[in-house]
């Protein structure tokens, strides 16, 4: 195995063994994303000196007796989160060329910890999306299958992971950020359960809904930079003041005495034979490792979509107001302040965050926040409490984590069909629940076999029971294995693909 | 936000239709008429599948603002390191001084 | 309109006014009602939700961080002090402290607020309701209900250039400097129960005080920690339906409080009158022209899109907090008011200048308690010692005269042992920290003389001395009685008592 394709466990392990040195591992994984990356796309900032500086810093702290969680693990740190030093953009012309001037808590505990920070990845404007096609800065590709879209909102962070060109991607999950490309591209994405890892300098789409979580190769470099990442921050209010159980170490191999709950709304026989066949597998397998199958009713979880419809723009209207041109990012010129305002944001941002900006304005303007916002968040509080029933008969539940496999750039222009592709990650985001997506297959599409994600899905602060299943499941299915890189991605540029 | 104001809202809401300019200008944002034409289009389409919800009773039902329940997160009351004005300004889109420099404001812009 | 400008002392309530509009003395028609608005800086260290420094001035923007600065992905944290402070002022008013609260975004765009809303409290403030109770320079104790405190943060501040006068109208671009941006602020909204210029300034002094006593703030007008509007509305004495209002900004001292109030009763009653109809809108106060002017005609509904921050949790204020904070409490302004001028029989001036100077009335309680005269304690702590204090800029309770020497000394002269003269002079000799007044009077022989002995020797050698002055008074100028008396007490070097002198003095010339 070459040093770009070892698991953060792994080269963690390595590196404090004194077997590779931190800068090692660093400069194959540069090297790797110089090679590859004009091609896929996932970097929007490479760092190389950072990465250097920070890796000659852990080998001096290996060399110096210390042992680190991620010692040298190269980490692709989603462009919504800030990095003192470098570009944060949110994929948007808005912040195109705003350098942060803090860390963020979830980014310093990685680095704490010994994690190499190879590049700030591409995404969603503002982590609105689910295909990496509404960045306004860069188009990132599945490294899987070029010509399909990496999903999104964390594209970036989830192509890097799939193409070798870092262990562990930052994602954070509004809706399906994290799992919904985990599933497209192969690979692990974890959302924790809300206000498990801080939001402090996480930059906000839905301050309610939002979570930084890791995508990875494997469970177990997912329990790892979880572990990591969670805990409580004074920083951020909403973080989660609770102990911590460690999860790596709580890793299990069986499912032996667990119950699983299959939703019976989430019947996959509407996704087509093919990709019922694989969930339908899924399913088996779970119950090969000793689960107990259930089945449990999410009676409101259909209308998880209207209800994140109205919530996170409602939210992220507010959030978003303060890119106006005064403080930091783009000015666009005007005669008075209004103008200067409504010309900055007429050109910074992009037509997502325009639609989502003005219909959450609209469900918080005056008449409708009633009807709309306050409506919208009681749904929440019964979506919630079906979750609750279904837990108090089963320890996790089993889903798709998207509504189809990757699909081909520029297939979804309406943007209520790209919506949809969330239908079974929001209603977990709306209940704030901890839950990953986890390779369970492929289907043939065109000659070519596409990765499906397997989403399970545990109860409040239960992350423990979530990872050690998913655990459990990869390690007897070793779907992962199976992903074939896209032969072009190695090629010489060719022009047309970038 | 009583039960009989959010129902009567929500009768009212068929008949509406999203008045994108007066949204635009709440948020802030210039639409050209095309944008006005194809947002309002889809923010319609949009609307008609959120009002679903509509349908359901929510009468008795609390409203969720956070999943986790969490009360009283506060700090002491202690002065902490400020950043650099140097860092502050760099940042800006145009200074004048120590100060941020915005073009006129007029008395409705707030 | 010129009587309306008369020369008010600066934030002193004149009773004689009225507040009754242009006419003045003139019982009116109309009945002024008005409400008003504050914003109260709270006194802490650090700012509402993050650890720059709450101090005024300073370089621009260098007291910002990527909270208050409004960064991407910055997080608020409220301080706790801040929520306490606002407890305190809720419990100083008697108002309800409701056991769950919570912080509510209002949104709009103004360059000065850097995340574009502001966090506010919507529909459940941390106070709700509450009374006021303030008085008239003439001892009127009046009251005025306060609709609900709730606790904001402030914005940066703006400057305007290029208009030649520093005003938005017609400047051509505006400096910003966010230092205060972020500042816990109090919002205090009171009912609509004022109706004159002179009840409004009361009001805010009551305020003031209170906040000042409690310690939540340093309520400096000219420092911008309290700024206020005023609802001003008229309608004829008798009526029950509230007239149209009209929303007072840019005053900036009590003063203008007053002013802008009486010149906008005036301004509406002159329209009432000539036929017209007052209309609802925002109109500045203009210090020099002496009036206000519209600023903001047509009332654009604003439309905040109120919604709870989802970044802060509710505050759940347990009753335990509220009963600790409700013990710390000293003695608030109207009780204390009411013990000096009611009790005491202070005078209203008395009362009031002791009650805006908590520490200074501490003292004096101290010395009323040792004493129990208080109003030789009054004579005492606001004649020569608040003299002293001010030419020496140190405070009376801070000197060396200690409320047990006040109270030594006012039984020093209720015993006529030392006559008022002497009890002068020995306060500015404690105030050197000369020590307890006794032992100074015992230790050097100052204690009065009543000895008829003695007197009468004093009295004999100053006739003897003046002949002149003798035969005067003998021939019908019984005036020089006044300088005789003066010359035996200076020779008894001020020790004489002189009621017994001015007895014998006449025995002596008749």
């Amino acid at each position: 195995m070459s040093t770009v394709e070892r698991s953060g466990v792994d080269v963690a392990r390595a590196v404090n063994a004194r077997e590779i040195s931190a800068r090692e591992v660093t400069d194959a994984t540069l090297g790797q994303i110089d090679a590859v990356d004009e091609r896929l796309g996932a970097y929007l900032t490479r760092l190389h000196d950072m990465a250097r500086a920070a890796a000659d810093r852990v080998d001096a702290r290996i060399a110096g007796g210390e042992k680190l969680a991620m010692a040298g693990v190269p980490v692709a740190v989603k462009d919504n989160m800030c990095l003192a030093g470098t570009r944060t953009t949110c994929g948007s012309k808005i912040l195109e060329n705003w350098i942060a001037p803090y860390t963020g808590t979830a980014v310093q505990r990685i680095l704490d910890a010994g994690g190499i920070p190879v590049g700030k990845s591409n995404m969603d404007e503002f982590a609105m999306g689910s295909s990496c096609e509404n960045s306004a800065l860069l188009q990132t590709r599945n490294p899987l299958d070029l010509s399909r879209v990496p999903g999104g909102s964390s594209g970036g962070s989830a192509a890097a992971v799939s193409a070798h060109l870092a262990a562990v991607g930052l994602g954070s999950d509004t809706g399906g950020s994290i799992r919904e490309p985990g599933a497209f591209c192969g690979v692990v994405g974890f959302k924790p359960t809300y206000g498990r890892v801080s939001r402090y300098g996480l930059i906000a789409f839905a301050s309610s809904l939002d979570q930084i979580g890791p995508l990875t190769r494997t469970v177990e470099d997912a329990a790892l930079a979880y572990d990591v990442m969670a805990g409580y921050d004074p920083m951020d209010s909403t973080s989660i003041d609770r102990p911590l159980e460690p999860t790596f170490s709580a890793l299990r191999d069986d499912l032996r005495g667990k119950r699983i709950g299959i939703v019976k709304e989430f019947e996959t026989g509407k996704l087509g034979a093919a990709i019922d066949a694989v969930y339908k597998q899924a399913y088996r397998d779970l119950e090969k490792l000793g689960a107990e199958l259930i089945e449990v009713s999410l009676p409101t979880a259909d209308y998880g979509l209207a209800t994140y419809y109205l919530i996170a723009p409602a939210e992220c209207s507010s959030n978003l107001a303060r890119f106006d041109g005064v403080r930091y990012g783009l000015r666009v010129e005007g005669n008075d302040v209004g103008e200067m305002y409504e010309a900055t944001r007429a050109a910074g941002f992009g037509p997502e965050v325009k639609r989502r900006i003005l219909i959450g304005t609209y469900a918080l303007s005056s008449g409708y926040y009633d009807a709309y916002y306050v409506k919208a968040q009681k749904v929440r509080t019964l979506i919630g409490d079906d979750f609750k029933k279904a837990f108090a008969t089963c320890d996790l539940i089993a889903c798709p984590a998207a509504s189809s496999p990757a699909f081909v750039s520029g297939a979804k222009s309406d943007p209520y069909s790209m919506y949809l592709m969330d239908y079974y990650t929001i209603p977990m985001s709306l209940a704030g629940l901890p839950a990953l997506s986890v390779p369970c297959g492929s289907v043939s599409v065109e000659g070519k076999s596409v990765p499906m994600g397997l989403q399970l899905c545990a109860p409040i602060f239960a992350e423990r029971e979530l990872l050690s299943a998913a655990h459990a499941y990869e390690k007897a299915t070793m779907h992962y294995k199976n992903n074939k890189l896209d032969v072009s991605l190695h090629r010489a540029p060719t022009g047309n693909l970038v | 936000m009583n039960s009989q104001s959010t129902k009567r809202s929500i009768l009212s809401l068929s008949s509406d239709k999203i008045d994108i300019r007066y949204v635009a200008k709440l948020a802030r944002i210039a639409l050209t008429d095309d944008e006005v034409q194809r947002f309002g289009q889809q923010l319609g389409d949009l609307l008609e599948h959120v009002n679903v919800i509509s349908k359901l009773d929510t009468d008795s039902i609390p409203a969720t603002a956070q999943v986790v329940e969490s009360r009283n997160v506060e700090r002491e009351d202690e002065v902490r390191p400020c950043l650099d004005r140097k860092t502050v300004l760099s940042m800006a889109p145009q200074a004048q001084g120590s100060f941020f420099r915005v073009p006129r404001i007029i008395a409705e812009d707030g | 309109m010129s009587n309306i400008e008369s020369a008010h002392a600066v934030g002193g309530p004149q009773p004689s006014a009225g507040g009754r509009g242009a006419e003045g003395a003139a019982p009116s028609k109309w009945e002024a009602v008005i409400g008003i608005e504050c914003h109260v800086e709270l006194k802490t260290n650090s700012k509402m939700f993050c650890g720059c420094a709450n101090e005024f001035g300073g370089e621009p923007n260098t007291k910002v961080c990527p909270v208050c600065l409004a960064l991407p992905g910055a997080l608020p944290v409220a301080n706790r002090v801040a929520i306490e402070h606002m407890i305190a002022a809720g419990l100083a008013f008697d108002a309800q402290i409701p056991e769950f609260s919570k912080f509510d975004r209002k949104n709009y765009f103004y360059p000065d607020m850097p995340k574009d809303y502001q966090i506010s409290q919507f529909d459940m403030p941390l106070t709700q309701g509450g009374v006021v109770r303030y008085w008239l320079e003439d001892g009127t104790m009046k009251e005025c209900r306060l609709t609900r405190i709730h606790l904001e943060e402030d914005t940066g501040k703006s400057t305007h250039s290029g208009s030649g006068d520093g005003r938005i109208a017609g400047s051509s671009h505006s400096l910003i400097d966010f230092n205060r941006a972020g500042v816990p602020l109090m919002e205090c909204v009171s009912e609509p129960e004022i109706h004159n210029a002179d009840e409004a300034v009361g009001y805010l002094e009551a305020l003031k005080r209170t906040f000042v006593q409690l310690g939540v703030s340093d309520v400096k007008m000219e420092e911008g920690s309290l700024r206020c509007d005023a609802n001003v509305s008229i309608r004829p004495v008798g009526a029950k339906e509230l007239g149209t209002k009209a929303e007072i900004k840019n005053m900036n001292s009590f003063r203008s409080v007053h002013r802008a109030i009486e010149s906008e009763i005036a301004r509406q009653i002159e329209i009432v009158e000539s036929g017209g109809r007052v209309v609802q809108e925002t109109r500045g106060w203009d210090e020099v022209t002496g009036t206000t002017h519209t600023m903001r005609s047509k009332e654009q509904a604003h439309d905040y899109r109120y919604f709870p921050d989802p970044d802060l949790v509710p505050v759940e204020v347990d009753r335990a907090t509220v009963e600790r904070i409700r013990k710390d409490m000293p003695e608030l302004p109207p009780a204390r008011f009411a013990r000096y001028h009611c009790e005491f029989k202070l005078s209203v001036a008395q009362a009031t200048q002791l009650v805006e100077n908590a520490p200074l009335a501490e003292y004096f309680d101290a010395c009323v308690n040792a004493s129990k005269n208080a109003q030789q304690s009054v004579n005492f702590v606001l004649g020569d010692l608040s003299r002293l204090a001010n030419e020496s800029d140190t405070p009376v309770y801070e000197s060396p005269v200690k409320p047990q020497h006040v109270a030594e000394l006012i039984t020093l002269v209720e015993s006529n042992t030392i006559n008022s003269k002497i009890a002068k002079e020995l306060v500015g000799r404690m105030w050197k920290g000369e020590g307890a007044p006794k032992s100074i009077v015992e230790k050097e022989g100052l204690a009065q003389t009543s000895d008829p002995g003695a007197i009468d020797g004093f009295i004999d050698g100053v006739l003897a001395a003046n002949e002149k002055s003798v035969a005067d008074y003998k021939g019908g100028k019984t005036n020089v009685m006044g300088f005789l008396v003066g010359q035996v007490m200076k020779a008894s070097r001020g020790k004489a008592n002189p009621a017994l002198v001015q007895e014998r003095m006449k025995e002596k010339l008749t």
